[in-house]
């Protein structure tokens, strides 16, 4: 009868403690999860913040390029590179045949010719010269130098072939061959070429449609709070709000887009592609995060307060104005940056407005056409090219670094300046 | 220009401001009782300043190009051209006047162009005549009433109230826009194709529809077998569960754990962590999801001798599955912390032990509120896109192997969407069906799971 009774006890505890297991293991695997997905995106990553360049000797021959003596800086500017690009891509093998002589120019990106160009427009003195001038090297070979491009497979399944590989590897005993810090791809727009392709234009297209969003979703989304929070009578139309806000915040993204495609182009006539469009459609799916963050923190303002002040006499617009609203604001402020970091890596509406199109200038304004960070992920992640793995990788990063950023931000805000009602 | 004339506005604003409030303290200095504090005279004049201008600056921006568009093409009006056509010209006209047309000019459309010029040149100046004039007017009104010191205090806070109640119907103006947005083209739609083929039908293939010569007449048999929606349906509920087998465990087991176990340490930084999986974007999952975990079940599945597409249903699924965890497990945490201690308590003294407290006691009196959140993660995958775009199929197969690839409602809206789009086509046209079914469902799911959340929430409260 005892025995009985503490097998049954052990056989209780062993099930306490495997429950305990489960939820330690689910815990766990969360982790896990998380864990596995940054150290992915880190490894493939990090790679793209650097780039190879190809040490080249350039023999600024005036002749070829069409210079008279003593050129003005305009004469420089008109030049012809062509010819001395192609020639010093050519010199790094004498004896190459014609098919030999095109997968040598292949080697570098199609800048090659405006590389070089630069460095005599830095320096004149060094007409009929020669110089190694840095030259960007093609992704495949800037893929290989990293180490990511698997040399062993077949040649005929390579985009490089053994030629290229073979001089390429001599270049590199000779230590022409250098890896330096990545400034062009903060600075380039987007190229259909793996190793010009920059986030710059994205990046603008980000800010823009953010900056956009902020204005239109913060001050309605705060206004409608107020109202809702300190003025609205409680009858059937305010409840019919609230339900609409709390539908809002849970309705597909995608379906927003759907909006911005049927309302704001096919019906206002606003422009394709634009970070104007992008960033109202955006402000829409904002508003509601923003408008339940700043009822909660105005909720959160004591009742105290507004009698005080309407004991003092102010009228209720004064009070809330005056008091219960600065009061709110830096719990609204720091939902409202969590609201905006939402609404920056948002992809799916802004592909329907349009926003996936090819751009390869920067935009200056919220009505030139761009791209954003997270559709540039996407733009990237369809490309079949090798080169744009790691660049989509250091793209994520990008962004999660200014996710991160922003939500940081709003935890100092909420823990520095709310205050605390004991 | 506009740019211009809306600083002057809003500097006359500041400036009427500025005299209300002046106004006000010479009131005061003649020793009568002022009727509210002097700002208030301020805003009120600058309130008078700005209703005017806002009036006017909408009502221009609505009728401006219609009425402009109707004389330009006035003199087209007899010539017999289609509507088609006069939209045209007049695309054409606008293009010239920029500059930035590049099509063979006749004098025709040269002659629109420097008409249409005129016109919106002559707008423009009266337009700030009639702006300028009419501030003027009303402020110069509110000016006369309050220096017979009438009450101020009561219009600028009306006003005030008006401009908040109209700040609280953005979200029902969202709703409407979303409904508004879906509902023409998806009734378009309907009337090519029979409802009860797209609720019904098995073959979903949009491409046949985009094919077709456009000059071809519409042939509403061609549509016939392209446009069933079963496949996708079946796909995204699919792609869902896959999603929910992974989360609720995961999530719900978290979030016990997180509420009844973890220690105060654990739980302060365990639970941030998991919160960070939902704050990445999902295009960072679906690049995730198409880059390791398609090729490495791809590979799993080959070493194993299974057949496994790149794009299955399964790493789509599964990565989905990921995303939501965080929505279930803190939602179910704050359920459970705010199941009353006394359970507990009343458990505890039976003589049960932690976990049998937790799923006899606790998880019966939370289910409500677990329920509800499972049903906002179900509504959430149902709604995600970029996951099921990067790394499902694109191709609607029905089939219900985890291994194959299957298609979803937001993967199919997006890949009909994506570059130009013709209004009109009942490609396009399906799209919005398909955004509109998604709207409901999901609608529906969130509007359950809210009631039922808050109905649970009242109970503890």
């Amino acid at each position: 009868m005892n025995k009985n009774k503490e097998q049954l006890l052990n056989k209780r505890y062993k099930a306490e403690q495997r429950f305990r297991l489960y939820g330690q293991s689910a815990i766990f695997m969360a982790l896990l999860f998380l864990t596995i997905f940054i150290f992915k995106i880190f490894s493939t990553g990090y790679s793209a913040f650097q780039k190879t360049w190809l040490i080249v000797p350039v023999n600024f021959d005036a002749e070829l390029m069409m210079l008279d003596e003593n050129p003005t800086k305009q004469d420089i500017e008109d030049a012809d590179y062509y010819e001395i690009a192609l020639q010093s891509m050519w010199n790094l093998d004498p004896n190459a045949n014609e098919d030999q002589q095109n997968q040598l120019k292949r080697m570098v990106s199609y800048f090659f010719e405006r590389e070089i160009k630069q460095e005599l427009l830095k320096d004149p003195n060094l007409l009929g010269k020669t110089k190694e001038v840095y030259l960007t090297a093609s992704d495949d070979l800037d893929q290989v130098f990293k180490a990511n491009y698997p040399r062993d497979l077949p040649e005929d399944q390579r985009r490089v072939s053994d030629y290229q590989l073979k001089i390429f590897d001599q270049l590199v005993a000779n230590g022409n061959v250098e890896s330096k810090f990545n400034i062009s791809f903060f600075t380039n727009a987007d190229s259909r070429e793996a190793e010009l392709a920059g986030i710059a234009s994205s990046f603008m297209g980000s800010i823009f449609s953010i900056l956009v969003c902020l204005m239109i979703a913060f001050p309605v989304a705060v206004l409608a709070a107020i109202y809702l929070e300190e003025f609205a009578p409680k009858n059937r139309f305010t409840d019919f709000i609230e339900v609409n806000i709390n539908n809002l915040a849970a309705v597909p993204s995608i379906v927003f887009g759907l909006l911005g495609l049927g309302v704001l182009l096919a019906i206002f006539q606003l422009p394709r592609s634009t970070p104007l469009v992008g960033g109202i459609t955006l402000s829409l799916m904002t508003l509601p995060t923003i408008i339940i963050a700043a009822r909660a923190s105005l909720k959160a303002v004591p009742p105290s307060i507004r009698e005080a002040a309407l004991a003092m006499g102010a009228s209720r617009m004064q009070t809330t104005m005056h008091h219960t609203v600065p009061l709110s604001m830096p719990g609204t402020l720091s939902g409202t940056i969590i609201g905006l970091a939402q609404a920056l890596g948002e992809t799916a509406p802004l592909i329907l407005i349009g926003m996936v199109a090819f751009v390869n200038t920067i935009p200056g304004s919220p009505m030139d056409p761009a791209a954003s960070l997270p559709v540039q992920i996407y733009i990237w992640a369809e490309s079949a090219e090798r080169g744009f793995v790691e660049k989509v990788s250091a793209c994520i990063m990008v962004l999660l670094g200014f996710l991160i950023i922003m939500n940081l931000f709003a935890q100092i805000i909420r823990h520095k300046f709310e205050k605390k009602w004991s | 220009m506009n740019l211009i004339l809306f600083t002057f506005i809003v500097l006359l604003g500041f400036t009427s401001y500025y005299f209300g409030r002046k106004k006000a303290y010479t009131i005061q200095s003649t020793k009568k009782r002022l009727t509210a504090l002097p700002q208030f005279y301020g805003y009120y004049l600058a309130i008078w300043c700005a209703i005017p201008a806002f009036i006017i600056f909408s009502l221009w921006a609505i009728f401006e190009p219609t009425i402009v568009k109707l004389l330009v093409l006035s003199d087209y009006s007899n010539q017999g051209y289609l509507d088609d056509e006069l939209n045209l010209i007049y695309e054409k006209t606008k293009a010239l006047s920029r500059g930035q047309f590049t099509g063979e000019i006749t004098p025709f459309i040269e002659a629109s162009a420097e008409k249409y010029l005129s016109l919106r040149s002559i707008a423009q100046s009266s337009k700030v005549v009639i702006v300028l004039s009419a501030i003027i007017a009303s402020v110069a009104y509110a000016y006369k009433r309050i220096s017979s010191n009438s009450r101020t205090r009561e219009p600028v806070e009306k006003f005030l109230n008006a401009v908040l109640f109209t700040a609280s119907l953005a979200a029902i103006l969202t709703t409407v826009g979303i409904v508004f947005s879906l509902i023409f083209q998806t009734i378009d739609f309907f009337k090519v194709i029979p409802l009860f083929d797209f609720v019904f039908g098995t073959h979903w293939y949009p491409a046949k529809a985009f094919v077709r010569d456009s000059s071809e007449a519409l042939d509403p048999s061609m549509y016939s077998d392209t446009f069933g929606a079963v496949p996708i349906f079946a796909g995204t509920f699919f792609i869902a569960f896959i999603a929910m087998c992974v989360a609720i465990p995961i999530g719900l087991m978290s979030g016990i754990y997180l509420a009844e176990y973890a220690s105060y340490k654990v739980r302060q930084y365990a639970k941030p962590l998991i919160e960070i999986l939902a704050g990445i974007p999902t295009v960072v999952y679906g690049f995730f999801a198409a880059l390791t975990v398609g090729p490495f079940l791809k590979e799993l599945g080959t070493s194993m001798g299974l057949e496994v597409s790149a794009e299955s249903a399964l790493a789509a699924g599964g990565v989905m599955g990921i995303m939501i965890i965080p929505f279930i497990s803190s939602l179910s945490d704050d359920v459970i912390t705010s199941v009353p201690q006394s359970l507990r308590d009343g458990s505890y003294a039976m003589g049960a032990t932690k976990s049998e407290t937790i799923k006899r006691v606790i998880f019966p009196a939370a289910l409500p509120g677990i329920v509800g959140s499972i049903l906002l993660g179900v509504s959430r995958a149902i709604g995600e896109t970029m996951i099921v775009v990067m790394a499902s199929g694109l191709a609607a197969n029905l089939t219900l192997n985890p291994l194959e690839s299957t298609s979803t409602i937001t993967a199919q809206i997006v890949v009909i969407l994506i570059g130009d789009q013709a209004f009109g086509d009942p490609k396009t046209q399906a799209a919005f069906a398909l955004g509109m079914s998604l709207f409901l469902v999901t609608l529906c799911l969130n509007i359950v799971a809210l009631r039922v959340v808050k109905k649970y929430r009242e109970k503890y409260e």
